[in-house]
């Protein structure tokens, strides 16, 4: 499963391959070890690109060939077969016929087959071959297949396909030497000899199969001796009583994991932020460029690094999930109560994630094939309780909710008042999912098919590249996007001039917007402060907290009180509520924004998914005002 | 709603298919029901005509259920697996 996605998207500079450069696609079914090959050969010089105009991704990578000399890699989705039929398939089809926009027709071809299933994954060759593109045959998984008992003639099955053959094993590094020789000669290719056996009619799947049955016959392919390990450990992880407890024990780790686990780490990078930001402001004379500094930049970007230990933490977890295997019986347990709204197993992990963060989650939906269903979780996944949320819930109820023991001394007002919350976006989610479902996103009736991969152990390396490759990822949005938010709501916050100094908040051209949405947003009990914080939230919604602690600490009525009690001045109960029930609902995150933009290839799906949820937090904040003030 | 556990599509007079494996049970396919890109789908990860086919594990409630076909695993679910008819 981990072959066909991982880690994000990233514009790759395409024009880098001119006329000299040699690229080498490698091709292969899921699960033969593609990712861990294309890993092995270019290591950290990868980056994931989007073709344009489709959704699936693919990875570019430089395989260092010794002195000076690079070649060009390009890792395609995992695919059974080469008719258009998905996507994917489609993909990997115009870029073996060099007929994708935006990169060359490559100089050749390597197919990776997994060798203890080979009568199958043969079926493969035949398209590829037909191709007529210098191609190296690469049996991945040797070591298991020897390890099973199996055995096959590389020798044998290169003369019969006219094709070089080599056996490798991928994760243990056997064998890959013999890869880079065919990447070293690849610009003095021959096309391959055609195979001594006809090659069948493509599009007749079972004529395919025979073509491959007999090839892998003629090759003395012994196929190796079931996989004892892993019906061992199906036995228990899909054993009627023990599997879904084994489940939910991963489920609760996992959740644990990124709220508690995190906490530490993240504390960590939140003192490192207040530090390194003191420091500043510290050996900064007191001018207009520290503010900006220390109050625009350092805070509005230091908000957003904080939550980088935990979207780490959560990917390490899907990844170890993922390549070891379990993601698949997790999908498979999770299915049919997915299946209830209206989703399927594969769903549930993105969802779960959603929990940290949404921008995750939407680029963990990868692992979902049916593009309707990967599309519906998308639109879904921000209704779940991200992190983000949760300064915001926890100042509130703070300052709203007094304190009082409700069952035991462990769960008080305060935790039932945030579990409700949490409630609330989950009913949302499913109350959205029933209705994408049965209208806009009615499932076309592909069947809901999942591969059960053997168990592996994950390996260091993967996880290692994946975890790097987020990070790069997040830093670089919070460098950019976030970022310039930041500077612009400083800018606003400090515009017009009077005398050379900044204007109080409410004269300011932020202020200005503030009173400018008030009557918008006064049916739900806020006034202009908290409109300030409800625009500036947009970009994150913890940010609402930063600003509404600006606002109070310029004010000079509010200067020397709490951010609780100032927001006690500011709100009625009723108010409150509504500003609970709105961040509950609204899509206040610009980088989901941005991220289910790249993900869906489009404006369309974020701007309805905006306006959706938009308009469904404004309606019931304006009925959690009106219910709460009635009695209070 | 879909209904994944709606036996009434189960009629015991009806062909065998997929669903009427016991776990451990092995059967041989006679043909897919299905559209030709699904069925073709299901070819190319072994669910081909005169192939056996072995019922293997199941989620919790029986539905979706794993097959063993043609040197892997694959889950398939309940309102899929009727369309595959045996021998």
């Amino acid at each position: 499963m981990s072959d066909c996605h991982g880690p994000a998207t990233a514009t790759l500079p395409l024009p880098e391959i001119s006329g000299k450069q040699h690229i080498v696609a490698i091709v292969g079914p899921p699960n033969s070890g593609k990712s861990t090959l294309f890993n092995r050969l270019t290591g950290l010089r990868q980056k994931v690109a989007n073709f344009p105009g489709v959704t699936v991704e693919h990875r570019m990578g430089r395989a260092k060939l010794g002195h000076l000399r690079e070649i060009f890699v390009v890792d395609l989705p995992g695919v059974y077969s080469l008719q258009p039929r998905t996507e994917d398939e489609r993909v990997t089809h115009d870029v073996l016929a060099g007929t994708m926009k935006g990169l060359p027709k490559p100089d050749a071809v390597m197919l990776i087959l997994d060798s203890t299933n080979l009568s199958r994954h043969l079926s493969l060759a035949a398209p590829i071959l037909s191709l007529g593109l210098p191609t190296l045959v690469i049996l991945n998984m040797a070591d298991d297949l020897h390890g099973r008992g199996g055995e096959v003639d590389a020798a044998e099955l290169s003369k019969q396909l006219g094709a070089q053959v080599v056996l490798i094993s991928a994760s243990k590094g056997t064998g890959v030497e013999k890869v880079f020789e065919f990447l070293n000669a690849a610009p003095q290719h021959l096309p391959p000899k055609p195979p001594l056996l006809q090659l069948p009619v493509l599009q007749d799947v079972p004529k395919v199969r025979d073509w491959a049955a007999n090839m892998s016959r003629r090759t003395n392919f012994r196929a190796p001796a079931p996989p004892l390990w892993t019906r061992r450990l199906d036995g228990i992880f899909l054993h009627p009583v023990i599997g879904p407890l084994v489940f939910l024990m991963v489920v609760v780790g996992v959740f644990q994991t990124i709220f508690a686990g995190a906490r530490p780490m993240m504390d960590a990078v939140a003192n490192a932020i207040q530090i390194s930001g003191k420091w500043i402001e510290g050996t900064m004379p007191d001018n207009a460029l520290r503010s900006l500094i220390v109050d625009g930049v350092w805070s509005g970007v230091g908000a957003v690094i904080i939550f980088l230990p935990q979207i780490l933490l959560l990917f390490l977890f899907i990844g170890v999930l993922e390549d070891s295997g379990y993601l698949a019986r997790a999908a498979l347990i999770a299915d049919r109560t997915m299946a209830r709204i209206g989703l399927q197993g594969k769903s549930f992990i993105p969802l779960l994630s959603a929990y940290a963060c949404a921008v995750p989650a939407i680029m963990a939906t990868r692992t979902i094939e049916n593009k309707r269903d990967r599309i519906a979780t998308i639109l879904i996944a921000p209704f779940m309780t991200c992190s983000a949320r949760l300064p915001v819930y926890t100042l509130v109820i703070a300052a709203f909710i007094p304190e009082k023991p409700l069952l035991g001394p462990l769960f008080g007002t305060r935790a039932a008042a945030l579990l409700g919350l949490y409630l609330l976006g989950f009913l949302a989610a499913i109350v959205t999912a029933r209705l994408l479902k049965s209208t806009v996103l009615k499932s076309t009736r592909a069947p809901f098919i999942l591969e059960m991969p053997p168990y592996r152990w994950p390996t260091v390396t993967s996880l290692v590249l994946r975890l790097i490759d987020r990070a790069r990822v997040f830093l670089r949005r919070a460098g950019t996007v976030i970022l310039a938010v930041a500077i612009v709501l400083w800018v606003l916050a400090n515009l017009p001039l009077h005398d050379g100094h900044a204007p109080a908040i409410g004269e300011s051209v932020a202020g200005m917007i503030g009173h400018a949405v008030e009557p918008v947003i006064r049916p739900l009990g806020f006034n202009w402060k908290i409109g300030i914080g409800l625009i500036t939230s947009l970009a994150a919604r913890e940010v609402i907290v930063g600003t509404l602690g600006t606002i109070y600490g310029i004010e000079g009525t509010t200067h020397s009180m709490g951010l609780q009690a100032a927001l006690r001045q500011d709100l009625t109960p009723g108010g409150a509520a509504a500003l609970l029930v709105f961040f509950a609902f609204a899509m206040q995150c610009m980088s989901t924004v941005a991220v289910v933009r790249r993900e869906t290839a489009g404006w369309r799906w974020p701007i309805i998914q905006f306006a959706y949820m938009t308009v469904f937090a404004y309606v019931f904040a304006f009925l959690a005002n009106r219910i709460v003030s009635l009695w209070f | 709603m879909q209904f994944p556990f709606n036996k009434t599509h189960e009629s015991p007079a009806g062909p065998r298919n997929l669903t009427t494996l016991k776990k451990g049970e092995t059967g041989i396919l006679e043909r897919i029901d299905m559209s030709d890109i699904d069925a073709q789908r299901l070819m190319e990860l072994g669910f081909l005509p005169g192939h056996t086919v072995t019922r293997a594990h199941a989620a919790p409630g029986g539905d979706p259920r794993v097959f063993r076909v043609d040197g892997s695993e694959v889950a398939l679910r309940r309102e899929t697996a009727i369309h595959l008819i045996l021998r």
